[in-house]
């Protein structure tokens, strides 16, 4: 009886409707105070501004397979510099005809990527295919083997390159990072204080001071006629800063470890490398998820720094096509485009980062 | 200890090697791996920049491109390595490439200090002003108070900080770091004056939402003379590229271009026969084929053909002849005798 008529009341009355529903929440979050509700109307009215405005500049005025002159004429976007230059943009001085070559590689190169995020892959197997991986892609840019013509490094530009700094950048700096975070932690003095010095002496310079070091002072060091590779030093430059960077990153991991944790581990009988491996790293290491992601996005970003000496990586090979006097001054749109891609690439990282932490979650 | 000394026999290799390169010279260095080295600029339309293929043309590469015709008899035997400002002379130096063509200004501290050569200039350009009609202003002595855009790290700065302060006038300089954006803020009225060299500065015009609405002043505030370098002490290297440069001009006096280079050919007049090698002697004296300047003229043109294709009046600069021009049309083009 008494749940009959509870059931009733609820159906006849109903919160009032300024409380519920879409109002309900409007007025709960957007207007619930007189600070709140001028702020809101100030964003809406500068949203008002804003968004017509770009829209018709991006999307109504805008001119999309059209030349330089008659987007000179036009008052809106010109996203015809894109598809005018898409191929010089994305590979550089690559030879026109053998462009289908980097693409291949860079598509090989995201669907290993992409099979290597599913952490079921992770074997023996998922090694021997990045090896076999890599030799493909490093065939494909280079050549000079079974029949496909040689291509210098030098004329590797645009995506693939930043995709190459940045790819090897990064795996080689996280192991190299990790050894110096150890080695910051060693008890023997003269590796204790190699590393210091590395770390600091690395921190205390910005990256683009390195690049220069690396293009500019080293060749001068080289004995007359030996040269050494434009990309192999700005690889090493942008491996070397980012080593330093997440060294500290895992030292942090390490010093949060427990003392237990150490102690467990020597009573188990297990030796230095052992301990480090089985665990301390493991933990460490995933603590340390999230700056490591932070340095590694970053860094990924810090590779367009090899603008200053001239590697045409992707944002180099824009600015390249933007001095040309049939595209001046529509930076605007070929910028909003490789920060497109940019944005595509640092999103996916931090995504997975995002689910690797969820994965490795063990509530400790 | 084995460890040690193979260290040891490939250190020595290694110096030994080196040294044996450092004697031979950049002729016979680029003979043997059979294309030339050349550093060009890479961002500047006109003289050295990729096109949408990645093919690089300007005036600055096809005076690479006259070495290498005048070297290999193939003006496609070059490579090309993109340099800044700040690193262009420093890749000479150490000899990550044979020769500098990237519209570098001849001054005698680069001369002397840095240990290079300047060969014959391929471009006299000169330092500038463009402004909108608008402001009214006929001369550059009128200038004073205005702000004015400009391009941060090369002499252009200093140039017209020098200008200004020698005119007794004040100016509020807006520093951009690329030429397009440089252009673009402009163009949008950030400034009242843009600065920049001369030959730069009828391209920026060009593409103006309304180039009537702007003009260049008459005042040219510095001598530009851009010329391509090479490093010092390598004599013989050096005449190569300075005679590759002034073969081309020599062309244009005489009158011969690609097109009727192989007419000229059957030319009676000995200095033309001289000139293309049709009678022996320049080409020996360089360490050359004797053809060295038939394949230039063949194979890149005479100077007033890649002025005209690179920076010439039906070019998006638009640029007229003027300092440029032959000195028998009132410019400063001389070519020494071919003999």
């Amino acid at each position: 009886m008494s749940k009959a008529y509870s059931e009733k009341t609820e159906e006849t009355i109903k919160p009032p409707l300024t409380s519920v529903g879409v109002i309900g929440w409007i007025k709960a979050n957007l207007l619930n105070s007189w600070f709140n509700s001028l702020l809101t109307v100030a964003t809406l009215y500068l949203l008002l501004k804003i968004i017509p405005a770009f829209i018709r500049w991006a999307f109504v005025d805008s001119l999309w397979m059209s030349t330089g002159a008659e987007c000179h004429q036009a008052g809106g976007a010109c996203w015809s510099i894109i598809p005018a230059n898409l191929r010089f943009i994305l590979f550089g001085f690559f030879p026109y005809d053998l462009q289908w070559r980097p693409l291949v590689a860079m598509i090989l190169l995201v669907g290993l990527l992409f099979y290597s995020q599913n952490r079921n892959h992770w074997k023996k197997s998922l090694a021997y295919l990045w090896i076999f991986g890599l030799f493909i892609m490093g065939l494909l840019m280079k050549g000079g083997l079974f029949g496909l013509t040689s291509v210098e490094s030098a004329q590797w530009g645009g995506l693939p390159l930043t995709l190459i700094l940045s790819v090897f950048g990064l795996t080689a700096a996280y192991p190299l990072g990790v050894v110096l975070a150890l080695g910051r932690q060693s008890k023997m003095p003269a590796i204790k204080t190699i590393c210091v010095i590395y770390i600091e002496l690395i921190r205390g310079v910005p990256l683009i001071s390195l690049l220069f070091m690396s293009s500019v002072v080293f060749p001068l060091f080289l004995p007359e006629g030996i040269t050494v590779n434009k990309i192999v030093r700005a690889q090493a430059a942008i491996i070397l800063f980012t080593a330093a960077y997440i060294a500290e990153v895992v030292r942090g991991g390490l010093q949060g470890m427990s003392r237990g944790q150490y102690e467990a581990a020597e009573s188990l009988g297990l030796n230095y490398y052992q301990t480090m491996r089985l665990v301390i790293l493991p933990q460490a290491l995933k603590i340390v998820i999230p700056p490591t992601v932070s340095i590694l996005i970053s860094a990924f970003k810090d590779t367009s720094l090899v603008v200053i000496i001239a590697l045409y990586d992707l944002l180099k090979t824009t600015q390249s096509v933007l001095s040309d006097p049939e595209w001046m001054g529509f930076s605007s749109e070929a910028y909003l485009f490789i920060a497109l891609i940019y944005f595509v690439c640092c999103f996916a990282m931090s995504n997975y980062s995002r689910r690797l932490e969820r994965e490795l979650d063990t509530g400790h | 200890m084995k460890f040690c000394k193979l260290c040891v026999v490939v250190v020595l290799v290694m110096v030994m090697a080196t040294a044996g390169m450092a004697v031979a010279g950049t002729l016979a260095d680029v003979k043997a791996k059979g294309f030339i080295q050349a550093g060009a600029n890479g961002d500047l339309f006109g003289f050295g920049k990729p096109d949408e293929k990645g093919v690089w043309r300007g005036l600055d590469v096809d005076t690479a491109r006259a070495v290498a015709a005048a070297v290999f008899g193939d003006a496609n035997k070059v490579k090309y390595t993109p340099l800044t400002a700040k690193t262009r002379f420093t890749a000479l130096q150490s000899g990550e490439i044979d020769v500098l063509t990237r519209n570098c200004t001849q001054t005698l501290g680069r001369d002397t200090d840095l240990g290079l050569d300047f060969v014959q200039v391929n471009y006299y350009d000169g330092q500038g002003f463009l402004i909108p009609k608008k402001l009214g202003v006929q001369s550059a002595k009128q200038l004073d108070g205005a702000t004015v855009c400009v391009l941060p790290g090369t002499t252009t700065e200093l140039n017209v900080a020098d200008y200004f302060r020698a005119n007794n006038m004040k100016m509020k300089p807006v520093v951009i770091e690329s030429t397009a954006e440089l252009a673009k803020a402009f163009f949008a009225g950030r400034c009242d004056v843009l600065t920049s060299d001369a030959s730069q500065l009828a391209g920026t015009r060009a593409v103006a939402p309304d180039p009537k609405a702007y003009v260049i002043l008459p005042e040219i505030i510095s001598k530009e003379p851009l010329a391509p370098v090479v490093r010092h002490g390598d004599n013989q290297w050096k005449d190569i590229v300075n005679y590759a440069v002034l073969a081309m001009i020599n062309a244009e006096e005489m009158g011969i271009t690609s097109k009727n280079v192989d007419k000229m050919l059957k030319s009676k007049d000995p200095k033309v026969q001289r000139f293309l090698g049709v009678s022996a002697g320049n080409g020996k004296a360089l360490g050359l084929d004797e053809k060295f300047a038939y394949n230039i003229i063949k194979q890149v043109g005479n100077y007033g053909e890649i002025f005209e294709r690179n920076v010439g009046v039906n070019t998006p600069l638009g640029i007229e002849r003027g300092l440029n021009a032959l000195w028998t049309n009132g410019g400063l083009m001389y070519s020494p005798p071919f003999k």
